[in-house]
């Protein structure tokens, strides 16, 4: 090893930070018992010391921490994605097998006849729990409750005090018993005490007595069944809930693997598959009209623009570029303020010019069109600064050996000026009609995808596109979240763009980009 | 193009321009207005309020329910940090694949290549779940903290910026390194005193562009945070507006014009860069 200089030491205290935190989350996920991310974070921590220490990984030491951020950040979530597609992972099915067992084992009811105890509270400060002692109603024999334990006592034990000598127990421990009037005051505490008892619970009955309640089930591991212990019916794990004969559910349920059940939901079932498929060509009919809107308006300014003896080009340019420059969430609130249809501007314009209002956000067909308008103002700036550029490219002797050919301005256009600057920005206008297509920020902030569709059993809106439907099924108040069938959505959404993209790379060549660095 | 153009021509040439810059203006001048029209309503508002008024923006800093002042803070802060964060990263990730031969580079590249495809607000419900899981067991950086969306932005754009980087760095010639090798400089130093001064402005170019990207994201910090107080203000924007528009028309305003006049300073300095950046980048802002 090199010697230690100042370097060197820096090196070493930030990896022993490093190390430290991260021995530190193993040993949590140890207690949790999460072993496989637990395996993970070992092969990291592996991984990273090796790399700093050794000498022989010199380009890894540059490159680790940002491959670290994108493996955890952007391609383990998308695996992670991939893997939600095929489960049923959403409210009702948060938790894992386990957990629903525990939480279902957890629930107990009161017999028939049940056994109760009376009861009598003890305190010593504010800060310390109450202790309870118990008297068998039937047999009297005593139990002393203290920190969810019963432990059972004889009268002499040492620990009970009749320090007024009139035959009760008053004193445990230095623990003061609580008059009725406190125990009232305290109701709410001892309402929330749980004891063990064998195998079942005993909780609070009344102000003077406790009751022994049962476990309501039981789980056979061996049968892989939940067994309901007063009826002895059999509850067997059907897509994440334990169901019986008759199709009744336990909750909670459980996360499981379903296969392709969500795919197939989508395809088959029509409650989702119709408003999907609406969704699903509205995301295209979106992306098209913007590239093509957009696309349009930026080149025929462009040509507007491009004529050297033109005064005031600079000062356009700016003015022009200004909606760019604005962030598109606060532009897109803006022009939604100005689309409300009872109060907004665009309205009361068309009013005063003798029209009839639109319901502009009220009806799917006048809020695509809204939506296209404003992505059009959002977008062209940036189609005209690429037209720009691109005309600049343009050989003048073109234009000279067409007009004296005769050609129309039209012909020109027609023949010079588009096919040139559609093969010089082509991937781009791919690379925007891709961007356009995951344009969750318009769509969603506009109107939130609505109007709705009706009829329709998922949140899907009749403005919604595949990404902002995806971000509804997920996470929309007051719906449930199915994360399951959003992630087969949002697998769609991957294909599509792998494909346009893989397109692209072809057409521009950046595949071969990557070969030539060999 | 050496058309004869005539003159009523080039009247309607610019007349055509002059009616879209109104079309680009109109809604920041309307808001505008609105801002300093104190009736802070949709209704029946004019273009030139009657009397100008900052009631809406001292609405803006007093405001309880709605803490303005604390968004845009939240805003810059995390935009600021995940763009100084994301430019430490990509830079130290793109030297090595600029200037050495490795095991492992072209695939290194074409793995980049491959990531920044796909958007990251595309795993929202995995990166959601990601830092549920997280908050067990560093509750600091789990749901609801500003680290969250910080480290999320942070991981997002290596892939796009690396690139970018790296096409910059390509075109630093050699012959300097060479030149200072010889006279002794470590690797480290190589790096940080000739390859980082020379790279500045594509450094300034990217972290600009990091920051207005992190400034305007939404939905991911709308999926991780969700406490008022720590919401960015594109989502804290979002919700105040969509619970009832036609009467807090003036406090958004004034809201978006503060919100937006920094982004309009940097994309102005800018601009040029960034259409040359995604030009080589393929992507567009949103």
């Amino acid at each position: 090893m090199a010697s230690f200089d100042k370097k060197h030491i820096l090196k070493i205290a930030l990896l022993a930070i490093f190390n430290a935190l991260a021995v530190w989350s193993a040993i949590i996920l140890f207690v949790q018992r999460n072993y496989p991310i637990l395996a993970v974070l070992v092969v990291g921590i592996i991984i990273i010391n090796y790399v700093y220490l050794s000498s022989k990984t010199y380009p890894a030491k540059y490159i680790l921490p940002g491959t670290v951020f994108m493996i955890l950040l952007v391609v383990f979530p998308l695996l992670y994605t991939v893997y939600i597609s095929f489960t049923n992972y959403g409210t009702g099915h948060i938790l894992n097998k386990e957990q629903a067992i525990s939480r279902i084992e957890a629930q107990y009811y009161r017999p028939e006849d049940p056994r109760e105890f009376d009861f009598k509270a003890f305190k010593q400060d504010e800060i310390e729990e109450l202790k309870l002692l118990f008297e068998d109603q039937e047999d009297g024999r005593l139990f002393l409750g203290i920190e969810g334990e019963i432990e059972e006592v004889i009268r002499e034990d040492e620990r009970l005090l009749d320090t007024t000598g009139d035959g009760e127990i008053d004193e445990i421990n230095g623990n003061q018993r609580l008059e009725r009037a406190d125990i009232i005051q305290n109701v709410a505490v001892i309402e929330q005490m749980r004891f063990s008892y064998n195998d079942s619970e005993m909780r609070m009955r009344d102000l003077n007595s406790f009751a022994l309640y049962r476990p309501a089930f039981e789980y056979d591991e061996a049968r892989d069944v939940m067994v309901d212990l007063r009826t002895n019916e059999e509850y067997r794990p059907v897509e994440g809930r334990f169901t019986n004969d008759e199709g009744e559910r336990l909750s909670p349920g459980f996360r499981t693997y379903l296969g392709w059940d969500n795919y197939q939901e989508l395809i088959t079932d029509p409650r989702v598959s119709r408003p999907f498929l609406r969704v699903f060509v509205w995301t295209f009919q979106w992306a098209l009209l913007s590239v093509i809107t957009t696309f349009g308006l930026g080149l025929f300014l462009a040509i507007l623009l491009n004529d050297q003896s033109m005064k005031l080009v600079k000062l356009y340019r700016v003015l022009l570029i200004l909606p760019y420059a604005i962030p598109a969430f606060i532009s897109v609130l803006i022009w939604r303020g100005m689309f409300n249809p009872t109060v907004g501007i665009v309205n009361r314009m068309l009013v005063n010019f003798g029209l009839s209002s639109i319901p502009w956000l009220h009806n799917i067909f006048w809020t695509r069109v809204a939506l296209v308008l404003v992505n059009l103002w959002l977008g062209f700036p940036y189609m005209m600064l690429l037209s720009m550029g691109a005309l600049q490219s343009i050989s003048g002797n073109l234009y000279e050996a067409a007009i004296i050919d005769g050609a129309s301005r039209w012909q020109q256009f027609r023949y010079i000026t588009l096919p040139l600057v559609l093969v010089a920005l082509g991937p781009l206008l791919i690379a925007s009609f891709a961007f356009n297509f995951n344009n969750f920020n318009v769509i969603y902030l506009f109107n939130e995808g609505r109007p709705a569709i009706a009829g329709a059993q998922t949140p899907a809106g009749g403005t919604d596109i595949l990404i902002s439907y995806t971000y509804r099924l997920s996470f929309e108040a007051g719906r449930g979240s199915d994360f399951g069938l959003a992630a087969a959505v949002t697998m769609l959404i991957f294909f599509i763009t792998a494909a346009v993209t893989w397109f692209n790379f072809k057409f521009t060549g950046a595949l071969e980009e990557v070969k030539e660095n060999e | 193009m050496n058309n004869y153009t005539p003159t009523w021509m080039k009247i309607a040439k610019h007349a055509v321009i002059w009616l879209m810059i109104a079309f680009c203006m109109f809604p920041i001048l309307w808001a505008l207005s609105a801002s300093f029209n104190p009736a802070n309503t949709l209704v029946g508002q004019p273009l030139i309020p009657e009397r100008i008024s900052f009631s809406n923006y001292e609405t803006l800093f007093t405001s309880q329910q709605h803490p303005f002042a604390t968004w845009l803070i939240n805003s810059v802060k995390i935009a600021l940090i995940a763009s100084f964060g994301s430019v430490a990263l990509t830079t130290l990730a793109a030297y090595p694949f600029s200037r050495f031969n490795f095991w492992g580079r072209r695939n290194g590249l074409f793995m980049i290549l491959l990531v920044q495809v796909f958007p990251q607000m595309l795993a929202m419900v995995a990166i959601y779940l990601l830092f549920l899981n997280v908050q067990t067991i560093f509750p600091a950086i789990g749901i609801n903290t500003h680290p969250a969306v910080i480290i999320t932005y942070m991981g997002g754009a290596i892939g796009v910026n690396t690139w970018l980087m790296k096409g910059y760095m390509d075109t630093i010639p050699r012959s300097i390194e060479d030149a200072a090798f010889i006279d002794g400089a470590s690797g480290f130093q190589i790096f940080y005193r000739i390859i980082l001064p020379l790279s500045k402005p594509i450094l300034g170019v990217i972290f600009v562009i990091q920051f207005i990207g992190s400034y305007s994201e939404y939905v991911l910090a709308r999926v991780l945070l969700n406490s008022t107080d720590r919401l960015t203000l594109a989502v804290g924007l979002h919700l105040f507006v969509a619970e009832d528009y036609g009467g807090r028309w003036g406090v958004f305003s004034a809201a978006a014009m503060l919100g937006a006049i920094p982004i309009i300073i940097l994309f102005m300095l800018v601009q040029d860069h960034i259409v040359t950046g995604f030009l080589s980048g393929g992507g567009v802002k949103g």
